[in-house]
């Protein structure tokens, strides 16, 4: 790892389209062509050895800046810098090399192992690329290692199992040890609990502080619940519609929010076995469709105190203190 | 004195496969009064599903109620006749499926579908009941206009409105709720919850809540029962049970959530898996995982029985508190 760049992940203006098929009328004779901003010119850094989450609900762009940042999905304009150097996505060489030490956990740990692979199957296939001449004594050691420290101890007796006779909590297990026989130094980690129980996942967060805090990898946490983020994050942004509304330190969760959105979603979360302090701001409506992106702030058609001049000017966004960004034309405090 | 509307007592139901039987429900009490709300909550596969199931008559056909008795208003409804039990789902009891606003008919418009049980159980012809499905979309504050419209043209959050307005068609005196909020996002889930909480207030429903997330009980159920293994561990008041909870698993499973208006401290898990209903151990289910295990009594003796430990309705099933009272 490069030892004078501060940043492992610089994401400068990011932005990512997607067209929307259509019939042939509205294609070409219309020339209405629908365009998704999945992601609109996002802003963020992640520090080395920090844990940073993107927070959001359903849509608002999560997994579509997490699969650009890894160029899974192709970037419509801004650039991405990897650990002092913008990805050079042209350079095999540079690419092999970028694909060892970035990874990525996906979100549903029934659907993205391969059924008919052992364990041993799915944790070494990402040697093929790296260290295609491995042996398999050497691949089982390296397994083994990886299995043990995700977790699935004794590890031997998990090797030659298939993903049907391991539980939920089990599977992602596999998948971290998968990410980590290569040893990354930055990992995209999206939605990696939220498919299981409360009961095992804190083992899972405990993983990813732990290789935080040992092997000083960076992760972006993508995850829909603000208090894991508050939780184990160093920072958090808060996305809506494809922008980050609200970004800062980790703490921002418990009480420092000043934008009316996240606000609003820490104000109706529920601790277990606390009484609501604050009150609850349950905003009517729903999200717009990301095809309809309100003019203005985009924000101020579910804004509880939006005024004329928010519909009218896009904010800028901006720091307001040191760490603390924000995309708001009025910040402040609402409850 | 509040009226008593359901009572299930020692409730043993299990499912039939080719190896032997899966004690989905295990000896399940717990009464509900009128206008009251109890939330069941407990890990994957704990029966939680199978006990509203139970409640509702509406098993498959592999699973039987094997023991206990489920009494609705006073009345045994263990054995209800077939032809009596239509009625009985959707006027006395009705349930928002695990998953339910996925399910709705993509060819046939929300309408027709809500109109469709309101028909089948009250006698009333198709204008008066689509006079009673604009009231429900009132009720549940959807839009009127929208009520021709096809489930797909509806967001997530009103198609669980939608649901909703369906389960309350025919005035049910209890609502059963299997996750209703889960795959929602907060906000829409936030919405949902204050909805659902209005019309229990408005109606004098009363439900059961179903969820592996103990924060939502905490915001819409007066008691709670938490499950483990097809039994009930710890049952009371969902305040009690929450801040004075006594069973090991209970407290094990508080201290899995964070809690951002307190100190940030790493959760915990609790180590292992539950054990397999097919096969489950001696004596208490959750010994093998519980850290404040005595292996003298916990294991050897019979699974513990759910007793009202503070004499006040706080019950626990635990061996150790057994002995702690005597
Ligand atoms: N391949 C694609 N083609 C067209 N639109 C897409 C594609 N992938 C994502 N989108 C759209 O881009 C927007 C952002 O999607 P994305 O998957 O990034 O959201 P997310 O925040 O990860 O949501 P979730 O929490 O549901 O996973 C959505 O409106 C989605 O419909
Ligand atoms: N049709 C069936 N045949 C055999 N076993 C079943 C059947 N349905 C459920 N089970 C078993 O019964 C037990 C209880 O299942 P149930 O669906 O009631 O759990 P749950 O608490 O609702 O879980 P979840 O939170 O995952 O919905 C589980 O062990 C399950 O595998
Ligand atoms: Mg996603
Ligand atoms: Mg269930």
């Amino acid at each position: 790892m490069c030892e004078n760049t501060k940043n492992i992940i610089e994401i400068n203006d990011l932005e990512v389209n997607f067209k929307i098929k259509q019939g042939f009328y509205e294609e070409y004779i219309k020339r209405d062509k629908k365009i998704v901003r999945a992601v609109d010119k996002v802003n963020l850094n992640i520090g080395k050895g920090e844990i940073v989450s993107l927070v959001g609900e359903s849509g608002s762009g999560k997994t579509s800046t997490g699969r650009a940042l890894l160029q899974l999905t192709p970037i419509s304009s801004g650039n991405i810098v990897f650990d002092g150097e913008e990805i050079k996505l042209n350079d095999k060489e540079y690419m092999k090399n970028f694909r060892k030490r970035a990874q990525m956990i996906f979100q549903d740990p029934y659907q993205s192992l391969n059924p008919r692979f052992t364990v041993f199957d799915i944790v070494t296939e990402p040697l093929l690329f790296t260290n295609s001449k491995a042996r398999i004594a050497e691949k089982e050691v390296l397994a083994l290692k990886a299995l043990e420290f995700a977790g699935l101890r004794p590890a031997a007796e998990y090797l030659y199992r298939y993903p049907h006779e391991l539980s939920g909590g089990q599977r992602q297990r596999v998948s971290i040890a998968t990410c980590f026989i290569m040893s990354p130094d930055f990992i995209i980690a999206d939605e990696p609990v939220s498919m299981l129980d409360a009961s095992v996942r804190a083992d899972i967060l405990k993983l990813f502080v732990s290789m935080k805090e040992q092997q000083g990898t960076s992760f972006l946490f993508i995850t829909h619940d603000l208090a894991l983020a508050w939780l184990i994050s160093n920072r958090v942004a808060i996305m809506y519609l494809g922008k980050i509304m609200e970004s800062g330190p980790a703490d921002l969760i418990a009480d420092g929010c000043l934008h009316p959105y996240s606000q609003a979603l820490t104000s109706v979360l529920a601790m277990v076995g606390e009484k609501k302090k604050t009150k609850r701001i349950v905003l009517k409506d729903e999200t717009p469709s990301p095809l309809k992106v309100p003019k203005g702030c985009r924000f101020h058609t579910r804004c509880p105190v939006s005024r004329p001049y928010c519909s009218e000017v896009e904010p800028e966004y901006r720091e307001i203190n040191p760490g603390h960004f924000i995309y708001c034309h009025y910040p402040q405090k609402i409850i | 004195m509040s009226e008593v509307l359901l009572e299930v007592q020692n409730l043993k139901t299990y499912f039939t496969i080719t190896k032997g039987k899966v004690k989905a429900v295990d000896g399940v009490s717990f009464t509900l009064n009128k206008g009251e709300s109890i939330g069941l909550v407990g890990e994957s596969g704990c029966g939680k599903t199978t006990t509203a199931l139970s409640v509702i008559r509406l098993l498959p056909k592999e699973g039987n109620v094997e023991g206990g008795k489920i009494i609705f208003e006073g009345n045994d409804i263990t054995n209800l006749e077939e032809e009596k039990l239509s009625d009985f789902r959707w006027k006395e009891v009705s349930m928002i499926f695990q998953g339910a606003m996925n399910a709705l008919n993509p060819v046939k418009r929300v309408c027709d579908q809500i109109a469709e049980p309101i028909l089948l159980h009250e006698k009333i012809s198709k204008t008066e009941a689509m006079k009673r499905v604009k009231e429900l979309f009132e009720l549940v504050e959807l839009d009127t206009n929208l009520m021709y419209s096809y489930p797909h043209e509806f967001s997530g959050g009103m198609r669980q409105r939608a649901i909703i307005a369906m389960a309350l068609a025919c005035n049910p005196k209890l609502i059963i709720g299997d996750e209703p909020t889960t795959a929602l996002d907060v906000m829409v889930q936030a919405q949902i919850l204050d909805l659902i909480n209005d019309l229990r207030k408005k109606l004098n429903m009363s439900m059961i809540m179903i969820t592996h997330d103990l924060s939502i009980i905490t915001e819409t159920c007066d008691k709670v029962a938490i499950m483990y293994a097809g039994k009930i561990v710890e049952l009371g008041e969902t305040e009690e049970v929450v801040t004075n909870s006594l069973h090991p698993y209970t407290k094990m499973l508080i201290s899995a959530f964070p809690n951002i208006y307190g100190e940030r401290k790493m959760v915990d898990s609790i180590p292992g898996d539950p054990p397999d209903l097919y096969n489950p151990p001696e004596g208490c289910r959750f010994a093998q995982r519980c850290h404040m295990v005595n292996s003298k009594v916990c294991i050897p003796e019979e699974s513990p029985p759910l007793i009202d430990y503070t004499g006040e309705g706080h019950f626990v099933a635990c061996h150790l508190w057994r002995n702690s009272n005597v």
